[in-house]
């Protein structure tokens, strides 16, 4: 960095140590097969899938054990061969380790895959037959959005894409899987993007590679030099260049507005990993059952990546790998930026998970807060433009609706602000805190109001009976009284004169 | 798991890195940048200046442990603050100011400027600006008391003795070394309407120098000293250039014009930024986090017219130097300007509106 763009730069994002070599110069190890794999129910954004198997029932790798149910869902699928032996609650993936739905498969060490439908030509298939078997193989974003890819893929056909972004600018610090697997597999990833861009429509796709990965770049390139209408775009390195957001600005220039999504400006954006998922399920009909992982941080004995089963414990995970040096103050499942803390080591790796890191709390460098002093570090270091001090004064006040107006909707969790804080407040969790305190309020204040409208509606036709049971009321009385009426008025006349009520009397029969 | 460990665990939010800043180490780096000013005041002023710079400190430092005490909170005196308050002050003093302004100064700026507010980040007024403003209000002839430099090494520079003496029992500044600043000069010259044409040439005018061999404040008038510490914060990234670019503009720009059409009558641009304390007041005190605006066109906003009100108080103004007012009156501004201009939102309009989603071109 020059000494003038050091001082009149753009200065969006930060750059942290990346510590992703050694890791990312080891190829790809494969993990073997673990005596036990427990599959949650849930490892994407959307309804549960709904288990369709049963407790001592035999499976394959790579059979569907649990399908999706509702539009957003994605179903999953045996990770290795073995029985069904429980299928409950395990610990979450989740600093709360709050249980989830899971299924757990007891291995028969033999892996043995089940019957694939492999495509040979897949530009023969239609759009929607691709997003199909997409969903079929319970493929959903690898960045860590666990967005059920065939809905995205279903999205593009409805409205006009122009461009797709192949996101493996991988920017957060310790990991390096994506970069492996631009290494490793560049020319599935190719093969993939190209079958996306089929099922999209969209006419050129762009594959982002932060500059801090020559050798994925260079990789990447020889994979894709024939296919004219894919383009390798080194970006620079800073954190978060793979925000689809900041990518999409970096690649195409465009800014989509905070309320509409990517695809409203004919954008849309996929994992490298998400590629090469595809890649297998449309070529090799595999669904994903398994992921590459980096397994990294300085409390690590044999930083690496793993091609890691889903279900995998990360007790077994650490247990291949070599376990541990020296003593780790946290694990994080994600990068140091925007993971989180593992309650414990018995917990599942899932679809989303790009890492596992065990950190040192020298690494972690937390302190206790001091107040802030103004410095701006954050706001110059926030990618979304917002003033993330003068958020955390209100949310501090517990003036929620003031953070909100500030944007704090916008917020994307990042984590530069707190990164940068000389005070080392812990500027995420206030947002974090506050997003949730916002949108409890607001489904409190749904409720509420739900049910005002429901007491209104009671008093209204508790109102409209008695109303109308008084006119009722009314009318029979006026009936009764028109009646009493008539028959005084008849029995006057009747006295008048006697004879014509006998022909009343008579006109009175039924016919 | 029990409730004790969950809560262990929620209290880890992310990110679980850290880029290493801290206040301290800031204010350290604000400190370094000052030294080479601050040791040619020394060297130039002599042992007085030494002393007032002591004492200013050592003041300061007092008054922050006694309130912190008083308020039962974790002592900060670690992190440099008071210590850089101390500093600034004591480099906007007379060199041979008695040590009594020294410890009234701190007292001010420490409980006045910073504590009643609730220590460091709630202050709204610089905190050194506030007590050398309320000095200058209150004690006018020992704090505009300049002396001709004599450098340390010269053999008519007061020794440790005498300057113990200067310092503690402030006698009057002999004729034979007492002086004016250029500003001064020129100030009282323009009121016995005398022009600048012939104020400036008269035999005792002060010349403006970049080296900054000149009467004045302690740590003021090494221009280029500051100048070099003001680039190394700006290369360090402790500040950024939208402040002190702006404050120099807005001295300048004025100058430039009222200059160019009445030199009689106004000073040149050049007079005025190696004057009195533009370089130092540009780089070190409007920079201050704390009481200027968060948003970098906020900043210069902020500092255009610190930068104007400098000028204009120099020109036209009751005092021969504005800086300190300036940076007051704009302090005041800040909490304004921060309602006003805030950054653009990505993917929303300045006024917070999102985007309009981009017509297909094609469709």
């Amino acid at each position: 960095m020059g000494i003038l763009e050091k001082i009149f730069g753009k200065h969006w994002g930060v750059h942290p140590d990346d510590h992703k070599r050694p890791a990312a110069d080891l190829p790809i190890k494969r993990l073997p097969v673990p005596p036990r794999v427990y599959v949650p129910l849930s490892q994407h954004v959307g309804a549960l899938a709904r288990p369709i198997v049963m407790v001592g029932q035999d499976v394959l790798k790579g059979q569907c054990i649990a399908e999706a149910q509702g539009n957003i869902s994605s179903p999953v699928h045996a990770s290795t061969s073995g029985r069904v032996v429980a299928i409950g609650e395990i610990p979450a993936p989740h600093p709360s380790g709050l249980p989830v739905q899971a299924i757990t498969i007891a291995s028969d060490m033999e892996d043995r895959w089940i019957e694939c439908e492999p495509v040979a030509d897949p530009f023969s298939l239609t759009p929607q037959e691709i997003a199909k078997r997409v969903a079929a193989a319970g493929i959903v974003g690898l960045g860590g959005a666990t967005f059920p890819s065939a809905v995205k893929l279903a999205l593009g056909l409805r409205s006009k894409i122009r461009t797709l972004i192949v996101n493996g600018s991988e920017c957060e610090p310790y990991l390096s899987c994506d970069d492996r697997l631009m290494r490793d597999r560049a020319e599935g990833i190719i093969k993939g993007v190209r079958v996306i861009l089929h099922a999209t429509g969209a006419r050129e796709a762009k594959v982002g590679i932060e500059d801090n990965k020559p050798e994925a770049i260079e990789a990447m390139r020889v994979a894709a030099a024939s296919f004219k209408e894919i383009t390798i775009c080194p970006v620079p390195a800073r954190y978060p260049m793979g925000s689809d957001r900041q990518l999409i600005v970096e690649l195409t220039g465009k800014e989509v507005p905070s309320d509409a999504r990517a695809a409203d400006v004919g954008v849309i954006v996929h994992n490298v990993g998400t590629a090469y998922a595809v890649h297998e399920a449309i070529y090799h009909g595999r669904p994903l059952v398994s992921r590459v992982m980096t397994l990294n941080g300085g409390a690590v004995a044999q930083p690496g990546n793993y091609e890691v089963p889903i279900g995998t414990l990360v007790d077994d995970l650490f247990a291949f790998c070599g376990g541990l040096k020296g003593t780790a103050d946290r694990f994080i499942m994600g990068g140091p930026m925007m993971g989180s803390v593992l309650p414990h080591l018995q917990v599942p790796v899932v679809k989303g998970t790009a890492g596992i890191l065990a950190l040192t709390a020298a690494e972690v460098a937390e302190r206790e807060p001091d107040p802030c002093i103004r410095c701006g570090s954050c706001i110059r270091a926030c990618p979304m433009g917002l003033l993330p001090l003068e958020m955390s004064a209100h949310i501090r006040a517990d003036d929620l609706p003031g953070a909100d107006d500030l944007g704090l909707r916008d917020c994307i969790a990042c984590g530069c602000c707190a990164y940068v804080c000389p005070s080392h407040i812990p500027l995420v969790q206030y947002f974090y805190h506050a997003k949730g305190e916002l949108s409890a309020r607001q489904r409190a204040q749904l409720r509420q109001e739900s049910s005002k409208k429901l007491v209104a509606a009671r008093a209204e036709r508790l109102e409209r009976e008695s109303r109308e049971k008084a006119e009722a009321a009314a009318r029979r009385k006026a009936e009764r009284d028109a009646a009493k009426k008539a028959a005084a008025a008849a029995a006057a006349a009747e006295a008048a004169t006697a004879p014509p009520s006998t022909a009343t009397a008579i006109d009175g029969e039924p016919a | 798991m029990t409730t004790s460990a969950l809560s262990e665990t929620l209290v880890l939010p992310s990110p679980h890195a850290h880029g290493g800043s801290s206040v301290s180490r800031a204010m350290t780096r604000v400190q370094l940048a000052l030294l080479p000013a601050t040791l040619f005041g020394f060297w130039m002023f002599g042992w007085p200046g030494i002393n007032i710079f002591v004492i200013t400190i050592g003041s300061c430092l007092a008054a922050e442990l006694l309130c912190q005490r008083l308020m039962q909170v974790r002592s900060s005196l670690g992190d440099g603050s008071a210590i850089l308050t101390g500093w600034l002050l004591a480099l906007s003093l007379p060199p041979w100011a008695p040590w009594w302004i020294g410890v009234l100064g701190g007292l001010i700026a420490i409980i006045l400027g910073k504590q009643v507010f609730g220590g460091i980040g709630q202050n709204l007024f610089n905190p050194a600006m506030v007590a050398r403003v309320a000095l200058l209000v209150s004690f006018p002839v020992v704090m505009t008391q300049w002396v001709v430099p004599q450098p340390i090494n010269t053999p008519s520079a007061p020794g440790f003795v005498d300057s113990l003496r200067i310092t503690l029992s402030s006698p009057a500044v002999p004729d034979a070394i007492a002086s004016a600043s250029l500003l001064g000069h020129t100030k009282t010259e323009a009121s016995r309407g005398i022009d600048l044409l012939h104020s400036l040439a008269a035999a005792n005018a002060p010349a403006p120098s970049w080296a900054g061999l000149r009467a004045g404040s302690l740590g003021e008038s090494a221009s280029l000293l500051l100048l070099g510490g003001g680039l190394f914060l700006l290369l360090t990234g402790v500040i950024t250039w939208h402040i002190p670019v702006a404050v120099l503009a807005g001295i300048a720009l004025p100058a430039l014009i009222g200059h160019a059409a009445n030199p009689a009558h106004y000073l040149s641009a050049g007079v005025h930024l190696l004057s009195g304390a533009s370089i130092l007041g540009a780089f070190f005190i409007a920079t201050d986090y704390v009481t200027s605006p968060n948003t970098t066109l906020g900043q210069l906003i902020f500092g255009f017219f610190v930068g104007l009100l400098t000028w204009i108080i120099r020109t036209w103004g009751g005092y021969p130097e504005g800086m300190a007012f300036a940076v007051l009156l704009m302090n005041a501004m800040t909490p304004v300007i921060d309602r006003f201009v805030k950054p653009r939102i990505l993917g929303r309009t300045r006024a917070g509106k999102p985007l309009d989603i981009p017509e297909e071109k094609e469709a």
